[in-house]
């Protein structure tokens, strides 16, 4: 049961997955939908990134966490790079915590 | 000149690959160690780090079959999954023309794979982004799982190094520049600000889903044009 489990999940998410992909083949999309399909992609990363930010299950995730995203958010925006923002998202959440703030 | 710049690019590509590889070992480490604390058997891990190959839905499916509840660890994992349909039309040209590319390309399409392949505004790049980035992050997720597996609760938590605010935080850099489109940012903060708000309410993965509401703040615009003519 719980190997079934596991290979049905891995094969429903890769059919997901593939069946995007190659949807768009088989779709006659018109030129608005397809300038529509990045537009949706940002929604659902940025739905990813608020939720993850923010929501810790249903609850609110505190402060550390959204304090970190904040800092890597504003130096993203400021253009900094890549490994800046990470790096200093994850350094002010580690360093709250360390500090007692969670 | 032009095998300069594709050097450049690609030295660029490979460091931000790396920051975010780091990252995935760290938090696969931890999935590793979690499903053993868990008391699951060994091979449960691994089997799912490469045949689901979804961090968020492996945390949420390992808890949920610990607690001897396989089929709601099933529906919870597609659900949550389910955005993975829409990132793959939006992907689908990257992932190349061949049928052979897109059935193995596609499995490892994920929310980082997805961010980091449309944030190339180089469409002939886009290829490369998608499958440099893909096939290195399955590769570290799957070391990533086999340390925590190996070292157990030796790996430490993943929260203490600040990690769960690494990878919003990589999201939102991968998604800046395409906000500076104006009606992307309404839609893609109109849809953060749904999903947020849904959070408490629905069951995992539906919020995120609900983020695509967003576009309806698109069907405004040309209505009111009409209005004006």
């Amino acid at each position: 049961m719980l190997i079934a489990a596991i290979v049905a999940l891995g094969v429903g998410t890769y059919a997901m997955r593939l069946g995007g992909v190659l949807l768009r083949g088989r779709l006659e999309l018109s030129e608005t939908l397809q300038r529509l399909l990045p537009m949706a992609a940002a929604a659902l990363l940025a739905a990813l990134a608020g939720t993850a930010a923010l929501m810790a299950g249903t609850a609110f995730a505190g402060v550390a966490r959204p304090a970190g995203v904040l800092v890597g958010g504003i130096l993203a925006w400021r253009k900094a790079p890549f490994v800046v923002v990470v790096l200093a998202a994850a350094g002010t959440a580690a360093l709250l915590r360390l500090a007692g703030v969670d | 000149m032009r095998t300069v710049q594709r050097t450049e690019a690609d030295r660029a590509l490979l460091r931000d690959a790396a920051t975010i590889a780091a990252a995935m070992i760290a938090v696969g480490a931890s999935f590793g160690a979690i499903a053993i604390a868990y008391g699951l058997p060994t091979w449960v891990p691994f089997l799912m780090s490469t045949v689901v190959f979804a961090g968020g839905s492996q945390f949420l499916a390992v808890g949920l079959l610990a607690a001897g509840n396989p089929l709601a660890a099933l529906v919870a994992g597609l659900l949550l999954n389910a955005r993975h349909l829409p990132f793959g039309l939006a992907v689908s040209e990257a992932v190349g023309p061949r049928l052979r590319d897109r059935l193995i390309g596609s499995h490892v399409l994920t929310d980082e794979v997805a961010a980091f392949t449309l944030a190339e505004p180089d469409p002939d790049r886009r290829h490369r982004v998608y499958w440099i980035i893909g096939l290195t992050l399955f590769t570290s997720w799957n070391i990533g799982t086999a340390l925590g597996v190996l070292l157990g609760g030796a790996t430490g938590d993943p929260d203490a190094l600040g990690l769960d605010a690494a990878f919003p935080a990589a999201l939102l850099a991968l998604i800046m520049p395409s906000l500076t489109d104006r009606a992307t940012r309404t839609v893609a903060l109109t849809g953060a600000a749904i999903a947020v708000l849904l959070t408490p309410v629905l069951p995992a993965g539906l919020p995120v889903m609900c983020a695509l509401l967003g576009l309806l703040t698109l069907v405004r615009l040309p209505r009111r044009k009409e209005r004006s003519c």
